[in-house]
């Protein structure tokens, strides 16, 4: 436990460094009055929070301190209670429920989907599961060698058919492949979309509709990978993959930039969907179980 | 979805009354909107502060005080403010120097560096008439280098050979070599993505550059991005004197105020816009679109853009001579069907074109009413599945379908007589509505579309009731609406 928050807040201390400090200017020695709040607002408009999730903790924040001589530790403490508040609804670990258990990953393009999915087949490798990946991006040149690498590296099988061929079938025979040799998981991945294109958005209906033949409940996760870097846009992200593929898990990449990746204390407020992981880095390692806690401590730069 | 500015400021100002002046309370109010609509765009908060002070200085002036529409006035302000600060100059790559020109990309990862790569390549190619080569420094990314070479030989470009555990900085020059000697044009140097915070990464693409000395250094930036933009926009220019701004993914639904931030704290003018998955989706930058949007208040050159796209023109043409004749029958209603779906399925769902036309009047109330009265994309497909289950003759003579025949299409088409006769209905009204129009020619059909549009009242009858897929078929798209 001690090495995820080291991780975590060394990678989010390099990017919520302004926002701490920002705070220690804004509240240092002085009552926390109007004009204070609307600082305090503005800061965590800056890491992406939103306008709607920022008024709502800092009024929170105002209720609980207004015109009180508030130490900056103070303010840090209730505004990450707050964000942790909102976030908690959301920890849940990801079961494994079926044998073979499918999951697929989706998102838009440059993510990190393909990078992910090595990331989790390592930690479930590690964990004594047999894995197969299924090359399901046929669309971008090369995104199946991508995957062929990576599982090289790992020791995996891949199942993965000539560029361009359909997905849904690849994913389809991927299933009876596992079902076959006994595989306990299967990591499905997905050429990257953008939401608002509906052919695009069918043909990933199709893939989960076939998996559907093999296994009515599958697949068992159907996971959405948002990038920190991106702001409000999330939302739309989310509304639209659920409403089509009914997403049930999120997994957050990049959180090791500068980005804060705070649009999903927002998506968290609006959605209550698991979030399952955090990307923090390139490293096969760098994927982290996502605790509500330690993101709204490191957010705000308090470990 | 957002509320357009353009609301806003209406509900503000519209408080006001016809008191006259705006006292500077009023001009605060508006200044807020502003910047909410900003920050809702994803547009940094130090670019939407500095923004929203200059917007101020000019909103106090006195033209916008005695203006008897201030808030069509302010919104003019903020408007042409930001088409200006977005590139009010033409950005053309500057590629005249000593053979070959070296353009450098570079970029967060996943922006979409690899891909616009493959797309410049081709832009140079066949629209310049460019001897392009372009060449993979990435490293980092497993078949990365794979990547570009399938992209260059779908583009027909010639791309470096890869030399396996060569490093960035040797590959580079290598390419720049190669081209010289072979006599290239240009050459594109795609690197790996990168955060601005890796030091090591950053100081290797600096070296990269110190080594080619590129004419052009583009940073590669997703429309979708967030706050962080200022702080990455900031690291790469510091790091990389850029000389330009590619903005990925405007094909998507984000706002882009990201692009606004980029372009405000680099300086570098954003000289092209990727907007599709084919290699030939690379268009140069138009800022009074992105401005549109940042702003939400619609995109029309974009939407009669898609509406070429998903229009047949031969198809509409006849369905225009066959609503003026008034030989309307249910088989061009399924035809007309079949080109709202379509532009829709490019749009985003038909709200999704209502969005992209500024100006309508009460965008969410309108939204609402298309909500309560159920009309989606799915109705359109429930809709044509009417009509599909009638015979040739019945789709010819819609009259022939009585009590009998339309049990039987509603059951053919799971649907149920209501349904039916809901359709029917629609039929009739659109029949009405073209005889009138043929007697009131060309003219008085705008008109009468125009109040139809302002009335609000022909939406949520169905998607055929109101004016507005009527007028599509046309060609008369932009003028059939009622915005200048």
């Amino acid at each position: 436990m001690k090495g995820f928050f080291k991780k975590l807040g060394s990678a989010l201390t390099k990017s919520s460094t302004k926002l701490s400090s920002g705070i220690t200017d804004i509240v240092t020695k002085r009552k926390l009055d109007h004009d204070a709040l609307e600082a305090l607002e503005e800061l965590l408009i800056t890491s992406d929070l939103g306008l709607e999730t920022s008024s709502h903790l800092v009024e929170q924040l105002s209720k609980k301190r207004f015109n009180k001589e508030v130490s900056d530790a103070e303010v840090k403490e209730v505004l990450s209670e707050g964000v942790n508040e909102i976030l908690v609804k959301c920890e849940k670990p990801l079961n494994i429920t079926a044998n073979p258990h499918v999951i697929v990953m989706t998102g838009v393009n440059g993510v990190g989907k393909t990078t992910t999915i090595a990331k989790l087949a390592k930690k479930f490798k590690d964990e004594g599961k047999s894995v197969m990946l299924a090359a399901g991006d046929t669309f971008r040149a090369a995104a199946g060698e991508q995957l062929e690498v990576w599982a090289q590296r790992l020791g995996l099988d891949v199942y993965k058919k000539e560029a361009g061929s359909d997905a849904a079938a690849l994913a389809f025979e991927a299933y009876a492949k596992a079902k076959e040799d006994g595989t306990d998981i299967i990591l499905v991945d997905t050429a990257g979309r953008l939401h608002n294109k509906a052919g695009l958005m069918d043909e990933l209906k199709k893939i989960i509709r076939v998996l559907k033949k093999h296994d009515e409940s599958a697949p068992h996760h159907c996971l959405l990978v948002l990038d920190a870097t991106t702001g409000q846009n999330t939302h739309a992200q989310l509304k639209a993959f659920q409403e089509m593929v009914d997403v049930n898990g999120l997994i957050i990449t990049k959180l090791d930039g500068s980005a804060k990746g705070g649009s999903i204390v927002g998506l968290a407020n609006e959605f209550e969907v698991p979030i399952y992981f955090l990307g923090v880095g390139e490293g096969f390692d760098d994927l982290q179980e996502f605790n509500a806690e330690a993101f709204s401590k490191a957010l705000l730069s308090l470990v | 979805m957002f509320e357009t500015l353009n609301d806003k400021l209406g509900s503000v100002f519209s408080k006001l009354g016809r008191k006259g002046a705006l006292s500077e309370q009023d001009v605060t109010a508006a200044m807020r909107e502003i910047r909410v609509a900003l920050l809702e765009a994803d547009v940094a908060l130090p670019v939407v502060k500095d923004f929203v002070e200059q917007v101020r200085e000019e909103a106090v002036g006195e033209k916008v005080l005695k203006s008897i529409k201030p808030d069509q006035q302010v919104v003019k302000i903020v408007n042409d403010k930001l088409t200006e600060l977005l590139g009010a100059e033409k950005a053309e790559l500057n590629l005249n120097v000593t053979p070959p020109a070296v353009i450098l990309m570079a970029g967060l990862q996943g922006v979409g560096k690899t891909t616009t790569t493959g797309k410049l390549a081709k832009f140079l190619k066949d629209k310049q008439r460019k001897k392009v080569m372009v060449a993979s420094l990435d490293v980092q990314r497993p078949a990365a280098q794979e990547q570009l070479k399938i992209l260059a030989e779908q583009v027909g470009v010639e791309n470096l050979p890869i030399v396996a555990g060569q490093q960035p900085v040797q590959i580079a020059k290598r390419a720049v070599e190669a081209a010289r000697l072979q006599g290239f044009d240009v050459v594109i140097l795609d690197t790996a993505g990168r955060l601005a915070l890796n030091e090591e990464l950053m100081n290797e693409v600096k070296d990269v550059r110190a080594a080619t000395n590129p004419s052009e250094t583009l940073l590669v930036t997703d429309a979708m991005m967030g706050q962080d933009a200022v702080q990455t926009a900031k690291a790469f220019h510091d790091a990389l004197e850029l000389t330009g701004i590619v903005l990925t993914r405007v094909d998507g639904d984000a706002r882009g105020g990201a692009a606004l931030s980029m372009k405000v704290v680099t300086g570098c003018p954003i000289k092209f816009s990727g907007t599709g998955e084919k290699l030939d989706a690379l268009e140069e930058f138009h800022p009074e679109r992105i401005a549109g949007r940042i702003l939400g208040m619609g995109d029309v050159v974009g939407l009669v853009e898609r509406a070429s796209e998903a229009i047949d023109q031969d198809e509409a043409e006849k369905l225009a001579q066959k609503m003026q004749s008034g030989e309307f029958d249910m088989n061009d209603m399924l035809a007309q069907f079949k080109q709202v779906k379509k532009l829709s399925g490019m749009s985003g769902g038909l709200s999704g074109i209502l969005g992209m036309i500024p100006g309508l009047p009460n965008m969410n109330k309108v939204k609402e009413q298309m909500k309560g009265a159920n009309l989606d994309d799915s109705v359109i497909t429930r809709q044509e599945a009417i009509i599909l289950s009638m015979t040739p003759k019945e789709r010819a003579k819609p009259a022939l379908l009585k009590a009998k025949r339309k049990e039987r299409v509603a059951k053919g088409s799971g649907t149920s007589v209501q349904d039916v006769n809901k359709l029917l209905k629609q039929f009739q009204q659109m029949q009405t509505m073209m005889k009138k129009m043929r007697k009131l020619g060309k003219k008085g059909m705008m008109q009468q579309m125009q109040n139809l549009m302002q009335q609000g009242g022909g939406m949520p009858q169905g998607p055929m009731g109101g004016g507005m897929p009527g007028g599509m078929p046309g060609g008369g798209l932009p003028g059939g609406f009622p915005f200048k």
